[in-house]
């Protein structure tokens, strides 16, 4: 079963890939999509044995893991890697994220991309990328995770630069790959000292051997300096989740993957791949848990992260970054959580996250759809009447990612289960750090459920905005580096449905989503409601059911859960009183007194492009990384190469090179067969004469 | 008789056209329909001796043994060491005499006689058993090379060609003092009989330095490696083929065979050397690519640092490090032959290397941009493709000798995603705006012949390396292991000097 889970996206992959142009772009998409759905439901099948697992006679936590195997790999003395596939509840939760999210999104992409000349690659690509993501969770060793890993990051590139034609998307189809890549660096440096150190690239090798260090922890000289070596393995290893799940310092390439088609977004840079980095550490975690530096890095850049993430996305105006830089925040929440060492806690913020954030970006997609493709939501608004379908979807999602519940009761939104089990955790992990992080994500939650509703006022209440609107004024200043985005049509298809669209006002002609696209939502939004609710006692309940449920999959720590369920009132209170602080502060600033955010970002410009800017990332990566790369790339070549090597030492030999040269460029191609005669002659006379001599000697 | 039959199989039909007279386009033709045939029947018998090689000896195979005198012969054998780089030549020249129909035009016939030439030249020296006759073959190939440049080349190819000339000839100058002082010694040229002689140590690294001069130039190591750029810039498109994926090569084949094999101790005691040279080439190189405007320059320098990752395998002296640098060398035999041709496509439709004159190929041009695609992330090491073996290995291998060279290396691995992406997005994406451009056709069923097979290769190994890990996994093996006996003994020896 898990081979058809796998392989059947593959199928479809090469099918539409390859044969798109015979078999025709609805072929393609029905194909792709029937596959992936088959998948999806198999992976539910394959989850419900592990949601519906009997009490075993052995007792929690040591059920084998399922392993198939399906092809050698690599063999290299006593190095031996093989393509097997792993299941176990980790697995199985993924497979049931990744398959569901993405059979989701391939048929709501019938509809939004139903105008696109390329549908069949462009399915071909959702499907390929569905693919390596399923390896990557499936993965039993180090080296097929980093398959997977690498084969969502050239997925993702070629789907953020599917609009080939725009320059803005090829530069960040680039940017993402090559962002990935600087990860990818400590990703692969972290496999080979897990070698060294553990002997082992098979998870259950290496996770066995990390159990015999367990009292006596070795060191490893790494860069000519004596390291704990499970801190090194560890810290490498997590550099490449920092580029997968763009965490801070590594998080620039996420705001312009949105370069990509908005279903890319929801399946690809919301639900799925960025959260890989979480799924490795969770599923590294017998490794991680002997470290406990490492473990304190991560959660340090997941607290900074969700919190750094949350303060810019207060300001952005495309609709799609406000979403990309909560993904962002919200990945850093799920890290803080792997770095106290509740790996099911993280985990499930990562379930739930996928639900609601998919619904808000497909949501998002709508929106765009039906403003025919305007990002900006300064030229929104009023939208509730003319789309109310996506309206309720899109609040359904807010009301689940800003996680309203009432605390000490099972009533709640998904990510008010998740999200105030981190905030707990991090209280109960203590110490100094812990309370500073504590508070970092009380704060960061306030930010989410500002920006979230200030999307949703900006976007569907108050008045419409858009060209034909436009007398209102701007609630955001309009000339600070704004960034308009348009989701573009492909010049070879102006005539369009949507092609009288540009004429009148983009409000006017505003027009609910087909059905295709909209089922999508309800059912993500079921997941929304719901995610939460029913999983909790799974991921964040008591300890034994967790234990019972990941059956040795990850580590439970009983204590810190134990700690975790018993944090004061106040605590347990603190996210739900942020949430309701951000909201009523967007309620005022944008719909009550509408002047107010204009205000405030004039009388603070200095912090205010600060925000929008994004701290300045891009320009100081740009000064600091590239441009010194290409400088020195020049100066290098122009000035050591050419220079040094060819002028100076091959041409300067002396006058008698310099004569053979001459006398060589004046030689006529006829004359090169004479040439080459004496060559030959002259290696053959050579060699002779030293065989003779040799001979002689 | 097979290894000698696959050597002068392509002779024998450089021989054959020499008869063909007379001129126009049907004796182009007809040259290229022959050359073809014994290109593709020599490709045919090297793939049967890849079926027929026993791969769990390490002893020498189909061996073949004319003495011409007590010390000198006509010897002819492979091992795993040497076996795989025979297909992957054979393989490769029906590809380069396909080119020829599109970008050859002039002397169609003397261009076709020169590379079967220089094909019996290559399979020679992967062969042979005997040193002299290995330096004849090695040797041998400068000359067709020389004349491929010269005659068939762009407007700076005389340049080049003396350029190309110069340095692979001091190279082998000293290598041919070390091979008489080889003979000195051992009273032999027999490999096999080198390969167990025990050479001092002092002696060793004078040898050493010898062959080191010839190969690190043919690889080419950084900062030998000046004359490739400019003989690829300048060579046509089968040259540049030839030229990256097999001529590099015999210089990693020369240091696994000879360097790392007879000479352990000396490489050992330069393997910091080599590793800092390796790691300048993966740094340096791929910066300078990284900023080349000249497409063909651009892939030539990603050879160059891909190279690197292959010198700096071979002398960790490992398993992983041998294995991943053999890997990598068929690897990129397959994946820059791959590029060259695919410049070579677009040279023929545009007639220019410069990459700011294209752009937007993927909308008239998507077979294209795919074959095109796969090779760049081959270039790049993507698992899942041939190019991610080798440079895996290499790591691997280097990070448990020097974790410092490790982290350099990987830097490389950042970089080539800089360069190569940086060249698929100015050629392959954007807009095609350029009015030249408008016109241009696919590939056509000539040219898919050619990329195809090599496509499926590059995913294939990259899925499935067995074949080629398979193959090499026992010579590899004694190889490492002779090194780590040899270093070992020495340090004993060390160790024994200190005590007394």
């Amino acid at each position: 079963m898990i081979q058809a889970i796998v392989f059947l996206p593959l199928a479809g992959a090469l099918i539409a890939g390859l044969l798109g142009r015979i078999i025709g772009h609805r072929t393609s998409e029905y194909i792709t999509t029937g596959l992936l759905i088959v998948s999806a439901l198999l992976s539910w099948v394959v989850f419900a044995g592990y949601w519906f697992a009997p009490e075993t006679a052995e007792g929690a936590g040591h059920a084998e893991a399922t392993k198939v195997f399906v092809l050698e790999w690599i063999h290299s003395g006593p190095l031996q890697l093989d393509w097997v596939l792993r299941v176990d509840t980790l697995t199985a939760v993924m497979l049931v994220v990744v398959n569901t999210v993405s059979s989701l999104v391939h048929i709501y992409s019938i509809g939004y991309m139903a105008e696109d000349p390329h549908r069949s690659r462009f399915f071909a690509y959702l499907s390929l990328f569905t693919f390596a993501m399923l390896m990557l969770v499936t993965a039993d060793n180090f080296l097929q995770m980093f398959f997977g890993w690498e084969g969502v990051g050239l997925a993702s590139y070629l789907l953020i630069g599917f609009w080939y034609k725009r320059p803005a998307a090829s530069a960040a189809a680039m940017k993402a790959f090559i962002v990935n890549r600087v990860g990818d660096f400590g990703f692969a440096l972290g496999i080979f000292a897990a070698w060294v150190v553990l002997g082992h690239l098979d998870f259950d090798g290496a996770f066995h051997a990390a159990e015999g260090l367990k009292d006596n922890l070795p060191v490893m000289n790494f860069l000519s300096w004596q390291f704990d070596a499970m801190t090194v393995v560890c810290l490498l290893l997590f550099m490449g989740a920092m580029g997968k799940s763009a965490q801070f310092l590594l998080h620039t390439w996420l705001p312009d993957a949105m370069e990509g088609p908005t279903p890319v977004s929801a399946l690809i840079h919301a639900a799925t791949m960025v959260t890989a980095g979480v799924f490795m550490v969770a599923r590294l975690s017998p490794l991680f848990d002997l470290s406990a530096t490492a473990m304190m890095v991560v959660m340090v850049i997941g607290g900074i992260t969700a919190f750094f993430a949350a303060t810019v996305g207060l300001v952005q105006n495309d609709i799609k970054r406000v979403i990309a830089y909560s993904t962002c925040s919200q990945l850093g929440y799920m890290f803080v959580a792997l770095g106290a060492g509740a790996y099911s806690v993280g985990v499930f913020h990562l379930f739930t996250h996928a639900f609601f954030k998919a619904l808000l970006f497909l949501g998002a997609g709508s929106v765009i759809h039906a403003m025919h493709h305007e990002q900006d939501m300064r030229n929104m608004g009023g939208l509730k009447d003319k789309i109310p379908l996506t309206y309720w979807m899109m609040i359904i999602g807010t009301l689940a990612l800003t996680g309203v519940g009432i605390p000490g009761t099972p009533l709640g939104f998904a990510g008010f289960f998740s999200k105030d089990g981190i905030i707990e955790v991090a209280y109960a992990a203590g110490e100094s750090t812990g309370y500073i992080i504590f508070w970092a994500l009380v704060i960061a939650a306030l930010f989410t459920s500002f920006y979230s509703w200030r999307l949703i006022h900006l976007t569907f209440h108050g008045k419409p905005r858009d060209a034909a609107h436009s007398h209102t004024a701007h609630p955001d200043p309009a000339h600070a580096a704004a960034e308009t985005h348009h989701e573009p049509i492909d010049d070879d298809n102006t005539d369009h449905a949507h092609g009288h669209g540009h004429h009148g006002s983009a409000y006017d002609n505003a027009h609910e989503s087909p059905p295709v696209m909209l089922v999508p939502l309800f059912v993500l939004a079921i997941g929304a409601v719901l995610a939460g609710v029913v999983f909790n006692d799974m991921f964040f309940g008591h300890t034994e059911h967790i234990e019972h449920f990941f059956a040795g999959s990850l580590v439970v720590p009983a204590e810190l859960l134990d700690a975790a369920h018993h944090v004061p009132l106040w605590v347990k209170w603190s996210a739900t009183v942020a949430m309701l602080l951000g909201f009523g502060a967007a309620w005022y600033m944008y719909m009550v007194d509408t002047k107010a955010p204009q205000r405030l970002a004039e009388q603070n410009p200095g912090l205010y492009k600060f925000l929008l800017n994004k701290w300045y990332f891009d320009e100081l990566y740009d000064r600091i990384f590239v441009q010194p790369s290409l400088y020195v790339g020049n100066a290098l070549w122009k000035g050591f190469d050419d220079w040094l090597v060819d002028k100076t030492i091959t041409e300067g030999l002396g006058a008698r090179v310099r004569d053979v040269t001459n006398r060589v460029v004046k030689l006529q191609s006829g004359y090169l067969y004479h040439y080459a005669f004496a060559m030959l002659i002259g290696i053959a006379a050579l060699l002779t004469w030293a065989i003779a001599a040799g001979g002689l000697l | 008789m097979l290894l000698s039959v696959i050597t002068f199989l392509p002779a024998l039909g450089a021989l054959v056209l020499l008869f063909i007279t007379g001129k126009g386009e049907a004796v182009d033709n007809l040259s290229r329909w022959i050359a073809l045939g014994f290109t593709v029947a020599t490709a045919a018998l090297s793939l049967w001796l890849w079926y027929l090689f026993d791969p769990t000896t390490t002893a020498f195979q189909f061996v073949e043994n004319i003495p011409f005198s007590d010390s000198i012969g006509y010897r002819m054998g492979v091992d795993g060491i040497s076996v795989l780089f025979i297909p992957l030549t054979a393989v490769l020249m029906p590809a380069v005499v396909l080119t020829s129909w599109g970008s050859i035009t002039k002397r169609v016939k003397e261009y076709l006689i020169v590379f079967l030439i220089l094909e019996t030249f290559m399979i020679g020296a992967f062969a042979t058993l005997d040193l002299a006759i290995f330096y004849v073959f090695f040797e041998g190939t400068l000359i067709p090379m020389f004349l491929i440049i010269g005659i068939w080349g762009g407007a700076r190819r005389i340049q080049a060609t003396y350029k190309f000339f110069f340095y692979s000839f001091t190279g082998t100058v000293l290598m041919l003092l070390a091979i008489m002082y080889m003979y000195w010694q051992a009273g032999t040229l027999d490999i096999r009989v080198l390969l167990d002689f025990k050479f001092p140590p002092e002696v060793q690294t004078w040898l050493w330095i010898g062959f080191f001069a010839s190969f690190a130039v043919k690889m080419p190591m950084w900062p030998f490696h000046r004359w490739l750029p400019e003989a690829h810039v300048e060579a046509p498109t089968g040259g540049s083929v030839i030229l990256a994926a097999i001529l590099l090569k015999m210089g990693g084949y020369g240091f696994i065979r000879f360097s790392i094999s007879m000479f352990p101790d000396a490489s050992h005691q330069f393997s910091t050397f080599v590793f800092v040279l390796s790691i300048a080439a993966i740094i340096i190189t791929s910066l300078i690519a990284l900023v080349q405007t000249d497409i063909k320059k651009l892939i030539a320098y990603s050879s160059v640092a891909h190279m690197g990752f292959v010198t700096m395998g071979i002398f960790t002296g490992n398993i992983y490090g041998i294995h991943g640098a053999i890997f990598q060398m068929i690897s990129h035999g397959v994946v820059s032959a791959a590029l060259f041709l695919c410049v070579g496509v677009v040279y023929d439709r545009m007639h220019t290397r410069e990459i700011d004159a294209y752009g937007g190929f993927v909308e008239r041009m998507p077979r294209y941009a795919f074959a095109f695609m796969v090779f760049t992330m081959a270039n790049v090491g993507l698992p899942g493709t041939s190019g991610f073996i080798g440079e895996f290995l290499t790591m691997f291998a280097v990070f448990q000798v020097n974790t410092w060279v490790a982290f350099f290396a990987a830097f490389g691995v950042i970089l080539s995603a800089g360069y190569a992406l940086w060249l698929y997005r100015r050629v392959i994406f954007g807009a095609l705006t350029k009015e030249s451009l408008k016109g241009i056709l696919d590939l056509d069923a000539r040219e898919a012949v050619v990329l195809v097979p090599l496509v499926i290769l590059t995913i294939l190994f990259g899925f499935y390396p067995a074949p080629i890990l398979d193959a090499t996994a026992a010579s590899v093996n004694l190889v490492a292991q002779n090194f780590a006996n040899a270093i070992g003994a020495a340090s004993e020896a060390a160790v024994a000097a200190a005590g007394h």
